[in-house]
């Protein structure tokens, strides 16, 4: 091997270590920004969690998030609240409504969006649009007319204004999301359940609802974590404090006359968010497909 | 046992498209029908509306005896097979196929049996637990086919259902085909087919008898053979064969035919079969049935290009302006010579058509029928 040849070599093995070295760097360089930046978002559900274990005292005292003398009082006070009824009341009563409005949500978005996806029928268009025209519409703007209406049917202080009109598929934005998914599988599935003598509601329930699953945990779960933390609506509608759902109980404990037992309210809040998080991190998987993927693939 | 017919069927789209304009086709009993014809000339729709999944507009549709126009997919006794094999994606293979018969609510055994029969024929058992992903493309079209199998139905349509295969497998699955419609018929099952292709060598060796269609016409329905060596017109001509065939215009004037600038002596018995002498006619000749002749005995070419096939060479060339191709054996266009640029040409007379240029009739078929 001549002289120039033996350098050329080692100058190209040199140029790929100092690349490699570099491609290092540029790693752990993204990965201490990734890191950090995760950690500033999430500092405050840390912060939240450490706090709800700290004595009321040393919630202010210490800005740190790991407690000095670890106490779970604020959770066994909290619990107990300073109502006649304790969390665990609350937590079923949400219970009570969040059943109800997912399991209906479910199944009436799914027929309405299996009806605008897959038929032809007189005023499509306009109802379509229609949808889409209540999708845009403010939240608020229709709080009266439902208002009063519930009250004309007897409803106030139950929890039907909160699940029935979801159930009946009022949630143009889950009509709306589902439609989108329907439109990006392929009719020809259908179609060749059709020719194996399936009708359209055997369609629907054997072919459709399977296929449109990561689409309808998406909706589920969607509607479990708004109806959670909905406070609005339950405190339109309910009035008696044995009907409240958590986010209300959460505000109660607020609102009590004596000073703000935060540790309290900080154990009682990491409760409340423990079951989202939980049921988030069992289905994470589809809900990402249901979100991210427009339909079945070939 | 089921024959199918179509009686001035037509169909108009939503937007006011007429896709398909009153055609009459009779499918006898266990006849395996080829629809071939180009992109958009309506094949599909109607395939799919014999199978129910598209309104009819006019005419009728009859399945045996049998109107069944306004009847539902899953009660007109058919099967279907899609181009992109439309297997459910959530259900194995073996619920796959049996998802009809479970829908009809057969027993247990039964499903059981038939589903196993089925796999046997098909030689998929070792699939019958796999769900349609794990599936190559031949190993899914087999299913497909399966699932339209299982249901002994009186009509098969299939659209297009091997062009997402290689050419090899597509091959294969032609064969498979063919032999399965075969095996179906010598055991007295039903086994009338309908087949959509755009392909022409499917069309050529699967049908019985071939329907070419054009913008929503049917153009001529014959046999292979027939429809190889007596187009009706035009269109069939030049769509039916490989390397196309040439399409002279010109004249019949006496017994001649007369190119732009040349003519050429018609064969007597040629003569004799020509009905009306169109006023402007075309002469139409296969590439394969040019030869190759010395000059002043034929009519004159200029070689434009060459594509050696090995055995065979496809000589382009220009006749007039026209753009023709003639199939010559290796051997006599080495007997050319090196660097020939022209060619002499005599059309076999057996093999000439004449058609109305107007009409696009093959006007040389009167006599013969
Ligand atoms: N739903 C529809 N609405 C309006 N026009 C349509 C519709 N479906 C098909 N067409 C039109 O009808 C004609 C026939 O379509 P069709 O799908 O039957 O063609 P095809 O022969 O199957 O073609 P290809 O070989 O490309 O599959 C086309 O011109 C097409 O544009
Ligand atoms: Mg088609």
């Amino acid at each position: 091997m001549t002289q120039t040849q033996t350098t050329a070599l080692s100058a190209a093995h040199l140029a790929q270590r100092r690349q490699r070295r570099a491609a290092r760097i540029s790693m752990v360089l993204r990965y201490i920004i990734l890191f950090s930046v995760g950690l500033l978002m999430l500092y405050p559900l840390i912060w939240l969690v450490g706090a709800s274990f700290k004595t009321n005292s040393e919630i202010f005292a210490n800005p740190g998030f790991i407690p000095k003398d670890p106490t779970a009082e604020g959770y066994i006070k909290g619990w107990e609240t300073s109502t006649a009824y304790t969390f665990g009341r609350f937590f079923w009563n949400s219970f009570l409504i969040i059943l109800p409005k997912t399991i209906g949500t479910a199944i009436s978005c799914t027929m309405v969006a299996y009806g605008f996806a897959r038929f032809e029928f007189p005023f499509k268009k306009l109802l379509f649009g229609s949808v889409i025209a209540i999708l845009l519409l403010p939240n608020v703007v229709t709080r009266i007319p439902q208002y009063l209406l519930f009250r004309d049917l007897g409803w106030l202080d139950s929890f039907l204004p909160l699940w029935v009109p979801s159930a009946l598929a009022g949630d143009a934005f889950f009509v709306f999301m589902l439609v989108q998914f329907l439109r990006a599988i392929p009719g020809d599935m259908e179609e060749a359940a059709r020719v194996d003598g399936a009708n359209s509601w055997q369609t629907l329930i054997f072919i459709v609802v399977p296929m449109l699953g990561p689409a309808l945990i998406s909706v589920c779960l969607f509607q479990f974590m708004w109806t959670m933390n909905d406070f609005l609506g339950p405190l339109i509608y309910i009035s008696s404090v044995d009907k409240y759902p958590v986010s209300l109980a959460l505000k109660l404990s607020i609102d009590t006359t004596e000073a703000f037992e935060w540790n309290r309210i900080l154990a009682m809040s990491v409760l409340t968010i423990l079951p989202a998080l939980i049921v988030f991190f069992f289905s994470q998987k589809y809900f990402i497909e249901g979100i991210s993927t427009g339909g079945v693939k070939g | 046992m089921a024959h199918l017919s179509l009686n001035n069927l037509e169909k108009t789209y939503g937007g006011g498209f007429k896709a398909v304009h009153g055609i009459n086709l009779e499918v006898k009993d266990g006849e395996f029908m080829v629809l071939v014809g180009p992109s958009g000339c309506a094949k599909s729709t109607t395939l799919r509306m014999i199978a129910g999944l598209e309104d009819v507009t006019g005419g009728e549709i009859r399945i045996g005896d049998r109107i069944v126009n306004a009847l539902q997919p899953g009660k007109r006794d058919i099967a279907m097979v899609f181009q992109n094999y439309a297997l459910y994606p959530h259900m194995k293979v073996r619920s796959n196929l049996s998802f009809g018969l479970r829908l009809q609510r057969k027993s247990k055994a039964e499903i059981a049996k038939a589903t196993a029969d089925v796999a046997r024929i098909l030689e998929i058992e070792p699939l019958l637990d796999r769900l349609p992903k794990q599936l190559s493309g031949g190993q899914a079209q087999r299913v497909a086919l399966g699932r339209a199998l299982i249901k002994k139905p009186e009509v098969f349509l299939f659209d297009e259902p091997l062009s997402n295969l290689d050419a090899k497998l597509r091959a294969s699955m032609r064969v498979r085909i063919t032999d399965l419609h075969k095996r179906l018929k010598a055991e007295g099952m039903s086994s009338t087919v309908v087949y959509v292709t755009h392909d022409q060598t499917e069309a050529m060796t699967m049908g019985d008898r071939i329907c070419v269609m054009q913008s929503g016409h049917i153009m001529q329905v014959a046999t292979p053979k027939e429809l190889y060596n007596k187009p009706a017109n035009l269109f069939v001509a030049t769509f039916i064969g490989s390397p196309e065939m040439n399409i002279i215009e010109g004249a019949v004037q006496g017994n001649e035919f007369h190119t732009k600038g040349q003519s050429i002596a018609l064969d007597a018995a040629l003569l004799a079969r020509l009905g009306a002498r169109p006023r402007q006619a075309a002469l139409g000749i296969r590439p394969q049935h040019l030869r190759l002749v010395p000059e002043g005995t034929g009519l004159k070419a200029t070689i434009r290009s060459v594509e050696f096939m090995g055995h065979e060479v496809y000589v382009h060339a220009l006749l007039d302006g026209t753009q023709i191709t003639v199939v010559v054996s290796a051997a006599e266009f080495e007997a050319l010579g090196e660097g020939a640029s022209v060619v002499h040409l005599r059309p076999d007379a057996e093999w000439v058509h004449i058609f109305d240029r107007e009409s696009g009739q093959n006007v040389s078929l009167l006599a013969q029928g």
